[in-house]
């Protein structure tokens, strides 16, 4: 968990930290920008490694409780409902930082992040409500892959949070170095891919039947 | 940060200057000689050599397991270590080799030398270029900590499951290994970040992709290849680590779990890894070859293709490494065919190298001998490569020393061989002396004669049915005749002695030139690519002014012209192509600014990891660290503007910090 964070705050806070971004590169691309996309590609093999894991794994349930017994589908959807609205709420800082208009960059920036918390908190009810039910972590294959995929994408989510209140938090006190609708850009970038991921993550673990 | 205002004197004076803390939460280091303005470095070329130098001492390490390995199976029933110490040799032999000497090392080639070669002055995230070389260090470190608390991994590098599990590997050197992997692989991928979005983006006027050098081109593949294998060791990392220390079965064949999914996952990185490994080797000699052959490379867009080519075939080739494990037919009889279509790409750069030398009026320096090595050791190693793609004569190879031999042959054959060719083509531009020219020829030769004596004998050890991984072999188990394990094992064992002491003549070498080697003249080979055209060692800033690409090899372009018989002619010295670039020197240089963030950013990983597997409270402690590290990092900014000072660097003076 520790690794994510880390390589993700080092990302961000170079981007923060460039102010001669997208002046005069080769491909007109900013550095910043150009390197979130790579590094989002990477976290798509990421991604990919811990989906595989669980679609091989999702039937193996060993004595533990089988998904269709514990998956509370209607609140998953409204959970996901509530992350996926924070991406247009995203859009919405993403469109205030380059209008200038700092309050409304707050303003967004902060309900992207307290939607954000809301599918967190929707996510930790859940992963309790499951453990209450006799599926631990170590209780059988399907559990722990399932808690390892969706874990991660938590940690994605989590970290992304971080990020929202610290850039509200450094616009604050104007200490953003270069450009602060690049960088809220940037977040918005990583925030859609974590959103995106979940997409997926949801269709394949609650939707398709194991 | 290095402020240089143009005109002013001749030599650049040192002026104090004191940064604000207006902007960072520490004041911003300012040294600009002595161990601070290395601990705390942004300058891509400070940071290849840091790179180069790590790497070289895990060469010697890992090079000290081998020849432990050697002295263990010279003779029957070997002493030297018992069976579990053994397992951790060729364990951390291969993990150092690996992750520590030949990725790091073409990955301090590739930051000192791709700004150089694209007309650039930094990479495009200085900072970040730092922290990968602390992570990188600091998890090597943490690695080989293991030896000292209850021995390292044990597992063999590719670590398959039970034999990672807790019940054959109870020591926590698996779990040093897994989360020291991690650690390098955090820097693998912020440096592959980096050095793709550096060469994508950073390149000089008139620098298209098809006249960037070929080791640039080269090093764009790899780092595509580790942006995107990485990630998935790094899933099999977490897992593997979840199942040790949280009690999750992934792996456990009685918890219903299938052993392959390690496989699978190690593979679908293992396989680019090898590539990884061998292409910036192979970017290496095609700079060289063309430069003792007084010909321009031959096909350099075919060259560049294959070399993409092979970065995409090996995606499609991971299962290779897995046909005896019962896979079925139509997986191997695919991952069979994709295996021999791999040759082919591979195939024609040893033909282009071939048709480079071919005709040119050759000089065989040291940098060319090497490189002429690899051309044909790296065929050896790829004709047997080429057998193991047919299954069933696979079958029988593998887990014998046949497979040894074959990617030794490639390893060190191949990858060894071509960075050795940049150390002696390169040591000139990076420390402004020649390496000895004689010392190197014996070097050479030793390598040549050490590695095919060790290497050689190991397919036939491995033909005659010797496994891997055995510590021990016994007079009853050697075979008939005189030709049997026993002479081919000492024979082996005496050559990795001469190897050792081939590659002991390379340190001397460096010490021999550091006190009193040659000065290499500006352009001491008659070279033709961009990270010439700047002095030895470069300046700091790299370049006066940005040149104009209006070439591919813009270097050689600039000193030769056709004359009217068609035959290119020396029209300038490459003092006069610097001195144009001098002339014209652009009157404000920025260069990134030092850093404390990178060094402390990358600390808090070990002690994260170390929490990890001794207690939670060391963790949080450094996620602490981390945490200070990356608010420091985030309201840095990496250039400091000139009102970051105090006084103010404004005026004409020539401000040098760092």
């Amino acid at each position: 968990m520790w690794f994510t964070l880390a390589e993700h705050a080092v990302l961000t806070a170079d981007s923060h930290a460039d102010s001669h971004g997208g002046a005069h590169t080769s491909t007109g691309l900013s550095n910043n920008k150009l390197g979130m996309w790579l590094f989002l590609g990477s976290e798509c093999l990421l991604f990919g490694g811990l989906i595989s894991t669980y679609m091989l794994y999702r039937g193996r349930v060993g004595e533990g409780p089988r998904p269709s017994q514990v998956f509370d589908i209607p609140f998953t959807s409204v959970s996901s409902f509530v992350l996926l609205m924070s991406s247009l709420t995203m859009v919405l800082a993403v469109s205030a930082a380059h209008k200038g208009d700092d309050r409304n960059t707050y303003l967004w920036t902060t309900i992207t992040a307290l939607l954000g918390a809301t599918f967190v908190g929707g996510q930790v009810y859940e992963f309790t409500a499951f453990y209450n039910e006799g599926m631990g972590f170590t209780t059988s294959l399907f559990s722990s892959s399932f808690y390892v995929l969706t874990g991660f994408h938590g940690v994605h989510v989590t970290v992304g949070i971080i990020m929202l209140m610290s850039i509200v938090g450094i616009m604050k006190r104007s200490k953003v170095p270069g450009s602060k609708s690049e960088t809220v850009e940037m977040i918005g970038l990583y925030w859609h891919f974590v959103d995106v991921v979940w997409i997926i993550i949801f269709t394949l673990i609650y939707l398709i039947p194991a | 940060m290095t402020n240089i205002e143009r005109p002013t004197s001749a030599s650049e004076v040192a002026a104090v200057a004191t940064p604000s803390t207006s902007l960072g939460a520490l004041k911003r280091p300012v040294a600009s000689t002595g161990w601070k303005s290395w601990l705390f470095t942004v300058d891509h070329k400070k940071l290849g050599i840091m790179y180069s130098a790590a790497a070289l001492f895990f060469f010697i390490v890992g090079g000290l397991e081998a020849v432990l390995i050697r002295l263990q199976l010279a003779a029957p029933n070997g002493k030297i270590l018992n069976a579990d110490l053994y397992n951790q040799m060729f364990t951390m032999h291969a993990t150092t080799m690996v992750f520590l000497f030949v990725m790091p090392m073409a990955a301090g080639l590739a930051n000192y030398f791709i700004p150089l070669q694209i007309g650039a002055r930094d990479v495009a995230f200085p900072r970040i270029n730092a922290f990968s070389f602390w992570a990188f260090l600091f998890g090597g470190i943490f690695l080989n900590l293991a030896w000292f608390l209850g021995g390292a991994a044990d597992g063999g590098w590719f670590m398959y499951a039970p034999n990672s599990g807790p019940v054959f590997s109870p020591s926590h050197g698996v779990d040093f290994w897994a989360l020291g992997l991690q650690i390098t692989g955090i820097a693998s991928l912020a440096g592959a970040v980096n050095l793709i979005t550096t060469v994508l983006n950073m390149r000089a006027p008139g620098m298209k992709l098809m006249r960037m050098p070929i080791f640039t081109w080269m090093q764009l593949v790899v780092q595509f290849l580790l942006l995107f294998a990485v990630p998935v060791i790094t899933v099999a990392l977490f897992l593997l680590s979840f199942q040790r220390n949280f009690g999750a079965t992934f792996f456990d064949v009685s918890a219903g779990a299938d052993p392959l999914l390690w496989q699978h996952l190690f593979w679908i990185f293992g396989h680019p890894e090898v590539y990884i490994l061998i292409l910036p080797s192979f970017g290496v000699i095609s700079e060289v070859l063309p430069v003792f052959s007084r010909k321009p490379l031959f096909g350099y867009p075919f060259v560049v293709f294959s070399g993409a080519a092979i970065g995409f075939v090996g995606w499609g080739v991971w299962a290779h490494h897995m046909f005896a494990s019962g896979l079925g037919p139509v997986s191997v009889a695919v991952f069979s065919i994709s295996t021999m279509a791999i040759a082919v790409p591979t195939g024609v750069k040893i033909v282009n190298w071939t048709m480079t030398i071919w005709g040119g009026k050759l000089q065989f320096t040291v940098a060319m001998k090497f490189a002429v090595g690899l051309i044909v050791l790296f065929t050896i190693g790829g004709l047997s490569g080429v057998t193991h793609s047919v299954a069933p004569s696979d079958t029988q190879q593998t887990d014998t020393y046949y497979i040894v031999a074959h990617f030794h042959y490639v390893l060190f054959g191949g990858a060894i061989f071509g960075l050795f060719s940049g150390f002696y083509y390169w040591w000139p531009k990076v420390f402004g002396k020649l390496l000895n020219e004689k010392l190197g020829t014996w070097n050479f030769w030793m390598m040549v004669i050490g590695m095919n004596m060790t290497f050689g004998p190991m397919h036939i050890l491995g033909l005659q049915g010797q496994p891997r991984r055995m510590y021990q072999w016994t007079e009853a188990r050697a075979g008939e005749g005189f030709f049997n394990f026993g002479f081919w094992n000492m024979f082996a064992s005496i050559g990795s002695l001469v190897l050792t002491t081939g590659v002991l003549l390379f340190l001397i070498n460096i010490v021999i030139t550091a006190r009193n080697g040659k000065v290499s003249p500006l352009d001491p080979w008659d070279a033709r690519s961009l990270e010439w055209m700047t002095t030895n060692p470069p300046k700091e800033h790299n370049f006066d002014s940005i040149p104009t690409i209006s070439h591919l090899d813009e270097f050689f372009h600039r000193k030769y012209e056709e004359d009217a018989n068609g035959q290119m002619v020396k029209v300038k010295t490459a003092e006069q192509v610097l001195k144009e670039l001098e002339d014209n020197a652009d009157a404000h240089i920025h260069m990134p600014s030092p850093s404390y963030w990178p060094i402390v950013l990358a600390a808090g990983l070990p002690v994260i990891a170390f929490g990890m597997i001794y207690s939670i409270p060391i963790a949080i402690f450094g996620g602490v660290i981390v945490l200070f590290g990356c608010y420091g990092w985030a309201i840095e900014p990496s250039t400091a503007p000139d009102d970051d000072f105090d006084p103010p660097a404004t005026t004409k003076d020539v401000v040098h910090v760092g």
